[in-house]
């Protein structure tokens, strides 16, 4: 949050083997994170990087809330994460010896390591967690939709305290390939609503929350962060690819009236906001759209700028932003912005973050595909 | 080192203990290697010996290769070798 509030940019270049072959070379990649010093020799054979950034973070969210999972709330607990890739360096180290090194042996733990739910089992074993626990995966979307699942299970009664959020880790050469097909990479930097934008930058981690029903968290006076209040989810049902904004406009206002929230009462969004031309002018449509005049006078950020795109793990870390917003008054920044784009006309927080009261925040989400999913999240007095 | 100096100490490691430790008539089980480390000694074997180790965790012991202790598991490696060669 630190490093959001004073707009620092974490996006640099890239630093793993057959980085040359790339032509895309720069990346928000998490640097100076010392895994071996972290988990036993056990351990890192059946944790892929997705799963170490899981467990730290969770490690750090359980730890702050305070909360011991034994007995009954044991079983009253669950995790749900997202991740678009999961164990995507793994498929890459073991498909690269043996096909490139020509080995026809692989270590044993290579599909407990690289499925997709590996972080949240890892999660769930560590804190004895037994309760309702998956994975979703729904491509940039995936940590609003696993968050939204997990506090679709806190409202129904299905559980008492849900882990969630998301991670994702796909910065190695075949991740970054892949990627690179799409040609909607930026070579230089993410410039989100920016008319110079020229793509989207990735970035890597992951982040954790521990969402809890409000009573269960008053009654032990847990210190709350905020409130989740609502939030919606929606096809496009039209592109594999382009973005629909009738499809984020539905999202958006769906968010809104799950929450019972007055348009008028939002003052942030953290816009999914990727730094490409379809993604950008086609979200600042939907938002106008959806709020009318009052599109004029709410902030929309995209700290994207900062920490790249974290494609599955993206809304958990851009949550952060929200949190910031509702609880201490301070947006987030779009950096790198340079050049207003009469398609992108909103109060984007250019470069500077902004100290304001605000009563409700947005988190959006929109993901390939065309799935979305929007929180909204309350300040809690 | 002989081979047999050579799965002793990958099972040792396997099983986090010091090769004396580990004796000829240690079960994999009494010295606490699960299922998982199971398959983890036998790819730590092949590995070492460039051998394909005839082992199905799914019926051990229907596999071409006993496991009973760490004198047959020896034994077994030493047949493959010589196979082998």
């Amino acid at each position: 949050m630190e490093a959001m509030r004073e707009g620092q940019c974490g996006i640099g270049p890239l630093e793993f083997r057959d980085v040359e072959r790339l032509s895309i070379q720069i990346g928000g990649q998490v640097k100076g994170f010392e895994a071996e010093g972290i988990f036993n020799r056990q351990q890192m054979t059946l944790y892929d990087r997705f799963t170490q950034f899981t467990l730290c973070a969770a490690q750090e969210a359980v730890a702050q809330s305070g909360l011991e999972f034994t007995g009954s709330l044991s079983v009253r607990s669950g995790v749900v994460l997202g991740t678009a890739g999961g164990g995507v360096s793994t498929w890459d180290d073991n498909y690269r010896s043996v096909y490139e090194d020509g080995k026809n042996r692989v270590h044993p733990f290579v599909v407990p390591k690289l499925m997709n739910n590996a972080a949240c089992s890892h999660v769930s074993m560590q804190h004895n967690l037994k309760g309702p626990s998956f994975t979703v995966s729904t491509a940039c979307a995936s940590s609003n939709h696993a968050m939204s699942q997990a506090f679709l299970m806190i409202r129904t009664g299905m559980a008492d305290v849900m882990i969630t959020g998301g991670s994702e880790s796909m910065l190695c050469f075949g991740g970054v390939k892949a990627w690179e097909g799409l040609r909607v990479m930026s070579k230089d930097a993410c410039r989100p609503f920016s008319a110079n934008r020229n793509g989207m930058v990735q970035g890597e981690g992951a982040g954790i929350f521990v969402f809890e029903d409000m009573e269960h968290a008053k009654a032990r006076g847990a210190e709350i962060l905020c409130e989740v209040a609502g939030f919606a989810m929606s096809s496009d049902a039209a592109d594999i690819v382009m973005p629909s904004k009738q499809g984020a406009a539905r999202a958006i206002s769906g968010a809104l009236s799950d929450a019972g929230i007055d348009r008028s009462e939002v003052g942030y969004i953290n816009a999914h906001g990727t730094g490409t031309a379809a993604n950008d002018k086609t979200e600042c449509a939907a938002v106008a759209d959806v709020f009318g005049p009052h599109a004029d006078d709410l902030m929309i950020s995209s700290t994207k700028s900062m920490h790249g795109h974290l494609i599955g793990g993206t809304g958990a870390v851009e949550l952060l932003a929200c949190i910031m917003a509702v609880r201490d008054g301070i947006i987030a920044p779009t950096i790198g912005y340079e050049e207003a784009d009469p398609e992108c006309a909103l109060d984007v927080v250019p470069n500077v973050a902004r100290e304001t009261s605000v009563d409700v925040a947005l988190s959006n989400a929109f993901a390939f595909g065309g799935l979305n999913a929007v929180l909204a999240l309350r300040r809690f007095n | 080192m002989s081979i047999r100096d050579r799965v002793f100490s990958i099972i040792a490691e396997q099983a986090m203990l010091e090769v004396s430790d580990v004796k000829g008539e240690s079960t994999l089980e009494s010295l606490g290697i699960d299922s998982l480390g199971l398959v983890e000694s036998i790819f730590a074997i092949e590995e070492e010996f460039d051998l394909t180790i005839p082992f199905n965790a799914n019926a051990p012991d229907d596999s071409d290769f006993d496991i009973s202790n760490v004198d047959t598991i020896v034994a077994g490696i030493e047949r493959l070798i010589a196979l082998k060669s």
